[in-house]
């Protein structure tokens, strides 16, 4: 048997390589461009600032489904923010290595892997039953930060770890205890890190759908208190194709969503690569 | 206030916001177990698992079924994302040119940023008609798995890009130097190197096809059958859960719990699997 030259495998180890990389570029461009283009022509100011009036046919705009999603984010990140904020300065500057850390770690790693209707039914359980929030923003909202926690802790986390090492000796040379050098030199510095971290947990936040499903009640009126049900536009997209069969609006959110999403991903990207400039220039 | 008792303080309240992981992660052991347990006691745990109907009306819970359909898809999509996730790690971790990277990554990235609903109505309007030309109704367990497929990928690719990039310069210059291809330097020197990681990136995508629900929900079609061919339809775990927990009462609820035990055990076990063997990568190439 004649061996296959060296060269003539490489070559087609580089057929498969490419060809690899070429057909994921695909799956992006065709999701995201059919969605754009079987959306757009329901896209309209209209659209946006009218309110769905439900029946078959999906008729109406999305106006409190946005409400809703902007609702339940803010509410999200005002609870979000505080408890991974702390969660990744214990981390990043006061743990030491040891074995409660390793738990601390451990947890936070294993939390970051469960399923979405894992948390879902865990809302569903506390918030919604046993605590009689029922379906509202509130549960979803607090079921959302249980999800959330992870991200925004290994971000923030990252944020902290990326002001160099000098700017603490110097606070400590001059005489700060360890809280002042991190409430007034190390979070002004990693702000646009924290920043990012936010910006990239809205993200997620808008691109869930599981726990919010069995925890948002699914109403699609307007949300008058943290009470009251909701739907996000992710929520709003299955409810139309799955109940309503109502495709071309469910497409034209689904071109909501993919627009939203894009910039809030060309955003994080553009902050966290002008912070790390920054930060390495500082040094 | 002394600034000396602030700082006390401040540790303090930074310690607790830090447990809190930890301690929703054991919050929602202990409920979902409170809530699911006596499931066990009434059908047997045996009878549970190893069940293979599924009927909540006439007292029947049996989820093979549905551990069947996760088994499916979670296996399709694996088989489509392994070789594609490989090719494309290898790609941005050694082949593409800076220029053709920078376009690349960011694109891996937005695939992970895309909703799953997104991808789940993509699969229904696209994929699903398109499986009905081959045979069956559409909706399948081969739908499901391509949908699945474009979800699992990123997690796939980035783990192992990462894994690939860890593996000293040193191998690959030494096999260059000894006149390996560049392609017998990846293929025998740096895979190998980095076979943990790449193991870990393939877990890891099971965890999340395992746990994925609203794009299975839409193409995958519900019913609660054996899938015998791809192109049946079929009925996840998680989508078990999602699709009837809104009505479900009684013991129906408690049985809906108990299929989130079987999820939650079975992930929790898969990401302790992937963080060991990342663990035992890094320390076999530091050694090196």
């Amino acid at each position: 048997m004649r061996r296959v030259s060296p060269r003539t495998t490489q070559a087609l180890a580089m057929v498969y390589v490419w060809g690899g990389g070429i057909i994921t570029v695909l799956i992006l461009v065709v999701v995201i461009g059919y969605v754009l283009v079987q959306g757009a022509p329901g896209l309209s100011l209209d659209f946006l600032l009218t309110a769905p009036q439900g029946g078959l046919s999906g008729e109406g705009g999305i106006s409190t489904v946005i409400v809703s999603t902007i609702y339940l984010v803010a509410v999200t990140v005002a609870m979000l923010l505080p408890i991974g904020l702390g969660a990744a300065i214990y981390l990043a500057e006061y743990a030491a290595d040891n074995r409660l850390t390793r738990v601390i770690r451990y947890g936070v790693e294993t939390l970051a892997g469960v399923p979405s209707i894992i948390f879902g039914l865990f809302g569903f359980a506390l918030f919604v039953t046993a605590l009689h929030l029922n379906f509202s923003i509130l549960s979803g909202a607090l079921t959302l930060v249980c999800l959330l926690l992870p991200t925004m802790i290994r971000t923030c986390e990252e944020a902290m770890k990326a002001v160099p090492y000098g700017y603490r000796e110097a606070a400590l040379a001059l005489g700060a205890t360890r809280w002042q050098m991190t409430s007034r030199v190390l979070l002004p510095a990693a702000l646009p890190g924290i920043v990012t971290a936010i910006i990239l947990c809205v993200g997620r936040a808008i691109e869930e759908t599981a726990c919010l499903y069995v925890t948002l009640g699914g109403s699609a009126a307007m949300p008058t208190s943290l009470l009251s049900g909701g739907r996000t536009l992710s929520l709003h997209v299955f409810y139309l194709a799955m109940e309503t069969n109502a495709f071309e609006k469910a497409m034209a959110t689904g071109a909501v969503l993919i627009i939203t999403i894009i910039a809030i991903n060309t955003l994080t990207n553009w902050l966290s690569y002008r912070f790390q400039r920054r930060m390495r220039g500082a040094v | 206030m002394s600034r000396h008792f602030m700082d006390r303080l401040a540790r303090y309240v930074v310690f607790v916001t830090a447990t809190l992981s930890f301690l929703i992660l054991l919050a929602i052991a202990v409920f979902i177990v409170k809530e699911g347990a006596p499931t066990f006691e009434k059908v047997g745990v045996l009878d549970f698992l190893t069940g293979g109907v599924w009927r909540p009306g006439q007292g029947q819970y049996g989820i093979l079924a549905m551990i069947a359909g996760s088994a499916a898809v979670t296996a399709g999509s694996l088989l489509l994302a392994i070789p594609l996730g490989i090719a494309c790690a290898i790609l941005l971790a050694e082949v593409a040119p800076s220029g053709v990277r920078r376009f690349l990554r960011p694109a891996v990235e937005l695939l992970v940023g895309i909703p799953s609903v997104v991808y789940g109505l993509v699969g229904l309007v696209l994929l699903v008609p398109a499986v009905r030309h081959i045979g069956g109704n559409g909706f399948s367990v081969l739908a499901a798995s391509i949908v699945l497929m474009a979800m699992v990928l990123p997690t796939v690719i980035s783990i192992s890009e990462d894994s690939i990039r860890a593996v000293p310069v040193a191998y690959k210059e030494g096999a260059l130097a000894l006149g390996a291809t560049h392609w017998q330097t990846i293929w025998r020197v740096i895979l190998p190197a980095a076979r943990s990681g790449i193991g870990a990136s393939i877990v890891l995508g099971m965890g999340r096809a395992v746990g994925e629900t609203m794009a299975m929900i839409m193409v995958i079609g519900n019913s609660i059958v054996f899938p015998k061919s791809p192109l049946d339809p079929a009925r996840t775990l998680t989508g078990n859960i999602a699709v009837e927990i809104s009505y479900a009462t009684g013991i129906h609820e408690d049985a809906l719990f108990a299929t989130g035990i079987v999820l939650f055990l079975f992930i929790v076990l898969l990401n302790s699997i992937a963080v060991v063997t990342l663990k035992r990568g890094t320390h076999a190439q530091s050694l090196a």
